[in-house]
């Protein structure tokens, strides 16, 4: 298929013949990415929306650097140079549980050394922003889990990168205090307009936040399709869901979804009967 | 009428409100009271027991004996005097028992080369009774104060090395990406992500520790020829018969013990303000 390339606004991240395999327990070789092109225009917020297995960690992995890619590459225009390339919004609970509110916030400044001023006045304005600021000195387990993933999401835009990667920053959240952080994430995000590559379960997520959804296919993952999402911005999460479009797209890309979470589905559930055989084997 | 429909009757279910007995409360104050008198009781009933002779005295002193003895001991100033040498042979070991301990335990939980060179030697050695290798140590170092610093930090060792790398090890795999993502180098890894997040089970092998360290300088005074310290007084009164004294060195290491577990206690909170506790 052809990929959709962006002419007009510089391309931000490339990504070229991408594969990743793993070796798991057991000597099978798993494809969890296999020969994916992409390209990420400068500002856009992307989001992969994918079956379970599909390879979006892995993906998100290897541009945060965490994971080596088994062939192809990923090229990433640097723009000013000392701000870091990417700052990872992690899944789950990812704030350091003995470190206050705002040491987590500032890890990254000062792990690059930045000066104690600068650091005072960038996390102050994350804290601030993100609701945290009564809670600067408080440790991660007296929070509950919407201020720590808040608090995760801080230490990322206080570190200033130029690309912004966030893996299920609210799967764990109830569906209120999601649409919450949706908004307040939207509203940090609008101040910079940082490219961002963002993963979900959750299509309303996707069509909420994103200016193009790429939807991927069952493992191997692949790009399956690609939506544009028109709204304008700066945009009211609530105002969103009310438009007729909206509903239209979520449908999109539901009926584009629906195949590859089937297909997801049968490919787990071949893994547990061939895992139940090998225990015979034996 | 034939028809009549005999209809099986079962009571009504009715939960009405009713006067529920509450659990009593304790107030925590209570409680405390209770934890001071049951010791209390028990003393007074050796006491009382050991006076008019239910308890053979010679084996049994009266507490007020012992406290007798120990205060004879404080007021000839002897007490001070095997204070002295017993504590500073405790500090030390602790120190070269620990020491080694915490660093050995953080690489090996950091290196699996090294985890994989050190763990079957530790394993090997733990499971001995530590007891059993004095007559090693004496072999070794011959009788002095040497042998007894080794054997207490021999003892105090095990522990902190065993719960140190199972801190290190278990620090979760995210807390390592996130150090990794944000661009830590090993130091600052190190620093930021390793060591306070196997802080709490370092304290417990510290705790672990100083506990053992203290039955190690125990034995190590009773047998290793020193002729001094708690260990050696608590032996010497046994052999010279004079019971009373022997069980104010006991009653001594009784409350050392008390005291090492308190101070480890707050040290421990200083350096783990994160952990929650009621």
């Amino acid at each position: 298929m052809s990929i959709p390339t962006a002419t007009a606004v510089d391309t931000k991240i490339r990504i070229r013949g991408l594969s990743k395999t793993f070796t798991v327990p057991g000597g099978h070789v798993v494809t969890a990415l296999e020969d994916f092109d992409l390209d990420v225009p400068q500002g856009q917020f992307l989001t992969l929306v994918g079956p379970s297995g599909c390879g979006k960690t892995t993906f998100l992995r290897m541009l945060a650097g965490l994971e080596t890619p088994s062939a192809g590459t990923i090229e990433v225009n640097r723009g000013t140079a000392g701000r870091p390339e990417n700052s990872m919004v992690f899944q789950g609970d990812s704030i350091f549980p003995w470190m206050s509110v705002w040491q987590n916030a500032a890890y990254g400044l000062s792990v690059r050394g930045v000066a104690k001023a600068e650091i005072k006045e960038t996390v102050g304005h994350y804290l601030d922003a993100t609701g945290l600021t009564k809670f600067a000195d408080t440790f991660p387990h007296q929070l509950s889990g919407g201020m720590r993933q808040r608090v995760s999401i801080a230490r990322a835009f206080a570190n200033d990168p130029e690309i912004l990667l966030m893996d299920e920053p609210f799967s764990a959240l109830d569906e209120q205090n999601k649409t919450l952080l949706q908004a307040e994430l939207l509203r940090i995000w609008d101040e910079t307009r940082k490219t961002v590559v963002f993963i979900t379960h959750s299509v309303d997520e996707a069509v909420t936040l994103s200016d193009r959804i790429m939807v991927m296919s069952a493992q191997p993952g692949r790009a399956k399709a690609f939506i544009d999402v028109p709204f304008d911005r700066p945009r009211d999460v609530l105002q969103l869901r009310h438009q007729p479009e909206y509903g239209e797209i979520v449908y999109d890309i539901w009926s584009q979804l629906k195949e590859e979470v089937e297909k997801a589905k049968q490919q787990a559930d071949e893994r547990v009967i061939s895992s139940k055989r090998g225990l015979f084997r034996r | 009428m034939s028809a009549t429909v005999e209809i099986a009757k079962v009571p009504p279910v009715v939960r009405a409100a009713k006067q529920v007995k509450q659990r009593r409360s304790v107030s925590k104050r209570t409680l405390r009271v209770v934890s001071v008198m049951s010791p209390l009781v028990i003393l007074v009933t050796w006491e009382l027991l050991s006076r008019v002779g239910v308890l053979d005295a010679r084996f049994f002193p009266a507490p007020t004996l012992v406290f007798r003895a120990l205060w004879d001991e404080a007021r000839t100033g002897d007490l001070w005097t095997q204070s002295q040498h017993s504590l500073s042979r405790l500090m030390i070991g602790f120190v070269v028992g620990a020491v080694p301990g915490i660093v050995v335990g953080v690489v090996a939980g950091l290196s699996r080369v090294v985890n994989a060179a050190v763990r079957p030697i530790i394993s090997g050695l733990y499971p001995v009774p530590k007891s059993a290798i004095f007559p090693l140590f004496l072999l070794f170092f011959g009788f002095g104060e040497n042998t007894i610093w080794y054997f207490v930090a021999t003892g105090v060792f095990f522990p902190v090395v065993i719960n140190t790398y199972s801190g290190v090890a278990n620090v979760a795999q995210i807390f390592y990406d996130v150090a990794e993502n944000f661009g830590a180098r090993r130091g600052r890894v190190f620093w930021s992500v390793a060591l306070p997040g196997a802080m709490p089970s370092i304290i417990t092998g510290v705790e672990l520790g100083a506990g053992m360290g203290l039955i190690m300088l125990a034995i190590a005074e009773m047998l290793g020829g020193v002729g001094n310290g708690w260990g050696y007084m608590v032996w010497n009164s046994y052999q010279l018969f004079r019971i009373e004294s022997m069980y104010a060195y006991l009653l001594v290491f009784a409350l050392v013990g008390m005291l090492l577990a308190l101070i480890v206690g707050l040290v421990g909170r200083r350096v783990t303000p994160w952990i929650a506790r009621h």
